[in-house]
């Protein structure tokens, strides 16, 4: 058996091959092909609407008719080997209202990490999970008197809880003011570089995009682009990813929607 | 405590059974609720309220308010069960914490077990008030034991935790998921024998009321109101509430999927 903890950083987190899913009568994804580094942050980007939830919950493996190939850190997604691995952040923040910040962490812990015998482990890591996100000061309050913001760091806290190798964000920084994205960003990045967590993170903002060590832009359920935001802007000629974004759409629909590959 | 243990425990591989993951989420629930006293208030006083009232809406006819004042000690903890647990799944679905829960390693039945084990702790308080008040404040004359009366209640509970985890599958929201409670429950209420025994009815709603699992936590409480000790019919009709129960909540951890749509 492989021994996956000591996996070289150079290998793919996730590799999708022919990835579609289907829901209802619509293909939500149409046989995408992509990798994301390991120990990296990868961004995945594009207008609401086109795939990338349905992407980020195919990789965590709570989606149904997933077809195609699709492993993650190793395995295929949905093992129930790596439920422990991956921490997955909703777009809407999934925490119970009527608990407080540290009665919903102590919770999830107790999931993650069950048992008398881990008490103390489980106390540390939710006090850290808690200073992760900038909530100390709130830690006693409920849940459901947080503001959006706060609310959304409570579930991205949770996420963090079981250090996990993979991390996967939908719009984590979705209605947070930018004194606070600057600071998730600096986690975000302190994650990748001192404990070798991938990142997957999705946003329909472009100027995020620059944080992020790869880009996977994303349109009607098709991948325009895998690269990164300074190989992205070269090849277009652009000066931000945003007119990167928006050359490769205006080529897309004038190539009569073929598939853009970049590799 | 005092046997010497290993100074670590691997963790519990994810997905098997594990007692302290069916107990965190139980002391979770519980917490959920301790934030909601008013909740807590109904679910205990309202069964107590009704017996009241019940004691002396009957104040002419005694032997009446004995069969009914029984049965309701039955069916009480079977309606509240049923409401609380169909709402608070029903949350768990729409808040996208079950999700979350699923994407974990907790198995189904840990958490099927934990919502069990937490409504369950609540029946006995409710049981045990309703049960004590109807014995020795308002009379009702019982025969057989009152642990009895105790633990067929217990197992209606149970039995409205499993329905409530049930339904709430199909329900998209809380004004359906409220009305499943005419739609399971009423029917059962009609038939199990607390308007007119199950003998004297058309044979065809006879029948029905054969297979309702409500029909024999009546049958149950009515024959510790008849008799000093644990008769066959006892034992039977207890053995099929609590069979009943475990087959639904088995049928509800079957609606939970870690993929979905």
């Amino acid at each position: 058996m492989m021994n996956y903890s000591s996996r070289p950083p150079e290998e793919p987190a996730v590799h999708a091959q022919d990835l579609t899913v289907v829901r209802g009568p619509r293909t939500v994804l149409r046989g995408l092909d992509f990798t994301v580094p390991g120990g990296r942050i990868t961004g995945l980007l594009g207008p609401s609407g086109c795939g990338k939830s349905t992407l980020m919950r195919a990789v965590v493996g709570t989606q149904a008719k997933v077809t195609g190939t699709l492993d993650v850190l190793g395995r295929p997604a949905g093992h129930p080997a790596l439920r422990t691995r991956i921490g997955y952040v909703t777009q809407a923040p999934s925490v119970y209202d009527d608990l407080t910040v540290r009665q919903n962490l102590d919770y999830f812990a107790a999931i993650l990490d069950p048992g008398r015998a881990s008490a103390d482990r489980r106390h540390e890591k939710v006090t850290r999970a808690i200073a992760d996100v900038d909530l100390t000061t709130h830690a006693d309050a409920l849940a459901g008197n947080l503001s959006g913001g706060q609310r959304s760091r409570v579930s991205l806290a949770v996420a963090l809880l079981g250090t996990p190798e993979l991390l996967v964000l939908d719009e984590p920084t979705v209605g947070l003011d930018p004194v606070l994205r600057r600071d998730l960003w600096n986690l975000f990045h302190t994650l990748a570089a001192e404990r070798g967590t991938t990142l997957l993170i999705s946003s329909h903002v472009m100027d995020e995009a620059e944080r992020c060590d790869r880009l996977l832009l994303m349109r009607a359920g098709e991948i325009l682009a895998d690269d990164t935001p300074d190989a992205l802007r070269a090849r277009t000629g652009s000066e931000t990813v945003e007119a990167a974004f928006l050359h490769l759409v205006d080529a897309a629909i004038t190539a009569g929607r073929t598939k853009e590959t970049t590799r | 405590m005092s046997t010497p243990r290993p100074a670590t425990i691997t963790p519990a591989p994810a997905g098997a059974p594990s007692l302290s993951r069916t107990t965190a989420t139980a002391a979770r629930v519980l917490r959920q609720l301790r934030h909601d006293p008013r909740t807590i208030a109904l679910m205990i006083l309202i069964p107590c309220v009704m017996l009241f009232l019940l004691r002396y809406v009957f104040d002419g006819s005694p032997r009446t308010f004995d069969t009914i004042g029984a049965s309701l000690l039955g069916i009480f903890p079977l309606i509240t069960m049923f409401l609380v647990t169909s709402i608070a799944t029903l949350r768990e679905r729409t808040s996208g914490t079950l999700e979350r829960l699923l994407a974990l390693p907790l198995g189904k039945g840990d958490l099927i077990a934990g919502y069990a084990l937490a409504f369950g702790t609540l029946a006995i308080i409710q049981s045990a008030l309703a049960t004590g008040l109807a014995v020795w404040v308002l009379d009702l004359d019982v025969t057989g034991s009152p642990w009895l009366l105790l633990l067929v209640a217990l197992l209606d509970a149970l039995l409205g935790t499993a329905l409530g985890l049930f339904v709430s599958a199909f329900a998209a929201s809380e004004f359906q998921a409220v009305q499943f409670m005419p739609a399971v429950i009423f029917p059962q209420l009609l038939l199990c024998g607390l308007f007119a025994p199950r003998d004297t009815m058309h044979p065809v709603l006879e029948t029905i009321s054969d297979v309702l699992p409500m029909s024999y936590a009546v049958d149950g409480m009515n024959e510790v109101l008849t008799h000093t000790d644990m008769t066959a019919a006892f034992v039977r009709d207890a053995l099929i509430v609590a069979g009943c129960a475990l087959l639904v909540l088995g049928l509800g951890a079957a609606t939970l999927r870690r993929r979905t749509a």
